[in-house]
């Protein structure tokens, strides 16, 4: 069957890329700007992913984290936390790495305008959600409110600090941020993200949500929005879970009926919802 | 399914059979006895076949075991099932190759080899339809799978003995061949000796039983062809009830059988090794100790290990209750809503196989009971 | 007296407190002003006052040996600061700090609490007031405690 062997490439085998810029976002996270050999664009929509090899150590699912209306500049935000991510983020300009993608299905943006948009971050799940954000500032005028809510670690943790500053200054969207904890220094919010949602000011029968972030803060996060008055139809959320292929073919992202990375990782929380109650699913 | 009218054919005739394989370009495998147990591997020669064995299985146990005949076929599927030659265990993706300033990937050959399964049974026909569901049925497939698959011929066999272990019936899976084979043998006993009756599937099957010694199938060898599938399904070793299964199981995420089955199960993965749908896989990199070349490849992976659902900080799944639950709640039920279909064809191997004997219908059959015995205490007088 | 009494019908807490109530708590508040960076109390100290924030932000937070002041809470307008004044034995047991110019209703504890006593209904009131209040913060510093952002998530 050589002759629809290239009709039917294998989805394992990555392109070659290479870092165009590599910056510090805090504590062991990293962006990297990368470009496909060859110069060939990709094009993605916010909330997609992309698999990541550092050739020889392995290969990880990173979101996209830039602005999918730029094709020719791929953005990815790492933490180097395992082998992979470390080796990734430690690539300096001009390195080369395997990328697979784009993945998965992402935030609901065409669905969302018309409405409110509350985004709802956690630690690096603001990454995930930053093309979501370029894309509503976009289209503004195609969309409601729209609330960035955002909590960090603490305020070396804060990802994106000058676009957030921006942002604000500029009202172009409510953005606030708050961290767990933070040095007399701070003057910015300190609590749960989840205690900023009954004091955003948005219209919860016209707002969509988005949330990102570690699982146990979704959950919570999801809880406050629903105790606001938002719906369960209007409450998307990123998941994660262990994945080696992004195609549906290795089982490992597995959440009960959903594939995260055929099904997702973007889903409706009405979807999930009696999924996510249940331990080591 | 089948094409033109069945076919006899003698012993040799099935000699006759391999040898034009063979001579086709196939590389024909089967059936064999090694190492105590009926495993598949290469074959050339009837002589190969493990003729007058049969097998005991049960709940974490399998002998073989002497037949009263000699029957080629007269024994339930064993530890290997046909996934090992269309799905590998190890299958190495790309290379990648780097010099003079150079880099590329050189993505993996698709294989050419063309196998010739003998011997395959309805169970494992309904595998291998469930598995190219899986790696051929979505927006991304496998290309190795595919040429594998699309290479293959198949010499399907009718079920003439029933294992201990076994439910095909229950499962609407066997143990009389309906599609997916080339062609499908039934040995049937005639003075002690083997006589096989051959359906034709496919063009390709019936323009290769064209080429051998055959007479056509007599009313009465057909009749006793159609006895001894009757006789295994009603043979059955186990019986699984289906109807209702996966929201039985969906239910019950938190029932209290989980962690009874857990307290037994040893994680070992061997139920996921011997399945014939299990399709789970990692990736490995290595790379040259140069650092000039590097590669990946899958292989075989189990949700049984601590591993498979490692995000970083921990194992989402680090409990034995937790992982026992997903395997059979995949096979049973979340399948349906991934692929379309069943995991499970009743073969009975993860049973077989286990070696504290954790047998899935027990396991099914428990939580469905307890449902009913609470009905019954709500609904009794 | 008047205005007080229009402030505290009017704070979020207080929302739809019976005019009954309203005339008893105003007999416990007064006006309270704080600048950037003054205290408003500091742990360890007697627990005598609550506040119902109307402008500027206020940060609680605990003196940490090494760390200097770890913010772990930051108040706004429309949020009460303190609940330490409920429970034996009435002292703060972290710190909080006015981050802006912060206007405020200060609640007189001893007075509250002695009303509460006499007049259970009103106290009853006063506890469905203050336990989402509680249960909200406990919530949130569940999340805080996890650390769910840190090396581990």
């Amino acid at each position: 069957m050589p002759d629809d062997a290239a009709a039917w490439p294998s989805p394992m085998v990555p392109r070659i890329a290479r870092v165009r810029r590599r910056f510090p976002e805090g504590p062991k996270v990293w962006t990297l700007e990368i470009e496909e050999d060859g110069g060939a664009g990709m094009s993605f929509a916010p909330g997609q992913f992309n698999m990541l090899s550092v050739f020889g150590v392995g290969e990880i699912p990173v979101s996209m984290s830039g602005d999918a209306s730029d094709a020719s500049c791929i953005v990815h935000t790492i933490r180097a936390v395992g082998p992979v991510s470390a080796a990734l983020a430690g690539l300096e300009s001009g390195d080369i790495l395997g990328v697979r993608g784009p993945f998965g299905m992402g935030w609901p943006m065409a669905e969302a305008e018309g409405h409110d948009v509350v985004i709802v971050a956690g630690g690096l799940g603001l990454a995930p959600l930053r093309p979501a954000l370029y894309h509503l500032l976009c289209r503004r005028s195609c969309f409601g409110k729209a609330v960035l809510l955002y909590g960090a670690r603490s305020p070396e943790d804060i990802l994106f600090r000058h676009e957030l500053d921006t942002w604000a200054r500029e009202q172009i969207i409510d953005a606030v941020v708050t961290v767990d904890h933070a040095r007399s220094s701070w003057n910015g919010h300190a609590g749960a993200v989840t205690t900023l949602i009954p004091r955003a000011g948005f219209d919860p029968k016209r707002a969509i949500a988005l949330v990102c972030g570690p699982e146990v803060m979704m959950r919570f996060a999801i809880t406050a929005l629903r105790s606001a008055g938002v719906s369960a139809q209007a409450i998307y959320l990123s998941m994660e879970r262990n994945m080696k292929c992004a195609a549906g073919l290795c089982g490992r992202c597995q959440f009960g009926p959903v594939l995260v990375c055929r099904d997702g990782p973007v889903f409706r929380f009405d979807s999930l919802r009696s999924l996510l109650a249940i331990k080591e699913l | 399914m089948t094409m033109g009218q069945p076919a006899t054919i003698t012993p040799e005739g099935l000699q006759a059979l391999i040898d034009a394989l063979r001579q086709r370009g196939y590389r024909v495998v089967g059936p064999s006895v090694r190492d105590q147990a009926i495993i598949y591997s290469d074959i050339g020669s009837i002589e190969e076949l493990p003729r007058g064995w049969t097998d005991e299985q049960d709940a974490g146990r399998y002998r073989l075991k002497r037949r009263a005949d000699n029957a080629l076929f007269g024994y339930a599927p064993g530890p290997h099932s046909w996934k090992k030659y269309l799905h590998p265990p190890v299958q190495r993706l790309w290379r990648m190759e780097s010099g003079q300033g150079r880099v590329q990937i050189v993505p993996e050959l698709v294989e050419a080899e063309r196998y010739a399964f003998i011997g395959v049974r309805a169970c494992e026909l309904h595998a291998i339809a469930i598995q190219d569901r899986v790696f051929l049925g979505g927006a991304y497939g496998d290309p190795h799978y595919r040429a594998r698959r699309e290479g293959a011929f198949i010499v399907a066999v009718n079920c003439g003995t029933a294992g201990g272990t076994c439910f095909c019936v229950s499962m609407n899976t066997g143990p009389e061949v309906t599609g997916g084979f080339d062609l499908a043998l039934t040995e049937i006993l005639v003075e002690g000796q083997s006589l096989f009756v051959v359906e034709t599937g496919t063009g390709e099957g019936q323009a290769v039983l064209a080429g051998l010694p055959s007479r056509p199938a007599s009313q009465a060898e057909l009749s006793a062809a159609q006895d001894i599938i009757a006789h295994t399904a009603a043979s059955m070793g186990r019986v699984m009830q289906a109807d209702g299964l996966p929201d039985l199981l969906m239910r019950n995420l938190e029932h209290p059988r989980w962690d009874q089955a857990a307290s037994r199960c040893l994680t070992c993965a061997n139920c996921t090794m011997v399945c014939p749908t299990c399709f789970c896989t990692t990736v490995e990199d290595s790379s040259s100790l140069e650092g000039g070349e590097a590669s990946r490849a899958r292989r075989w992976d189990s949700c049984f290990t601590m591993d498979f659902s490692y995000i970083h900080g921990g194992s989402v799944r680090s409990s034995a209750k937790s992982r026992y639950r997903q395997w059979m709640t995949h096979k049973l039920a979340t399948w349906y809503d991934q692929f379309g279909t069943s995991g499970c064809v009743g073969c009975g191997r993860c049973i077989t196989w286990c070696p504290v004997g954790i047998d899935i219908t027990e396991e099914a059959a428990a939580i469905r009971d307890s449902e009913r015995i609470k009905v019954d205490d709500h609904g009794g007088p | 007296m008047e205005g007080l009494e229009r402030i505290i019908k009017e704070h979020p807490f207080f929302a739809g407190l019976p005019g009954e109530f309203c005339q008893l708590i105003c007999g416990c508040a007064k006006n309270a002003r704080f600048e950037a960076g003054q205290y408003l109390f500091h742990e360890g100290e007697p627990a005598n006052e609550f506040y119902l924030l109307r402008e500027g932000r206020v940060a609680l937070q605990l003196q940490d040996p090494g760390r200097g002041a770890v913010i772990f809470q930051t108040l706004g307008p429309g949020e009460i600061v303190g609940v330490s004044w409920l429970i034996p034995p009435y002292r703060w047991t972290y710190e909080a700090k006015a981050l802006e110019t912060v206007r405020a209703i200060a609640m007189n504890a001893f007075c509250l609490r002695q009303k509460c006593e006499a007049d259970h209904d009103l106290g009853y009131d006063m506890m469905k007031r203050f336990m989402p209040v509680l249960i909200e913060r406990l919530q949130a510093t569940r999340l805080q405690i996890l650390d769910v952002y840190g090396a581990h998530a």
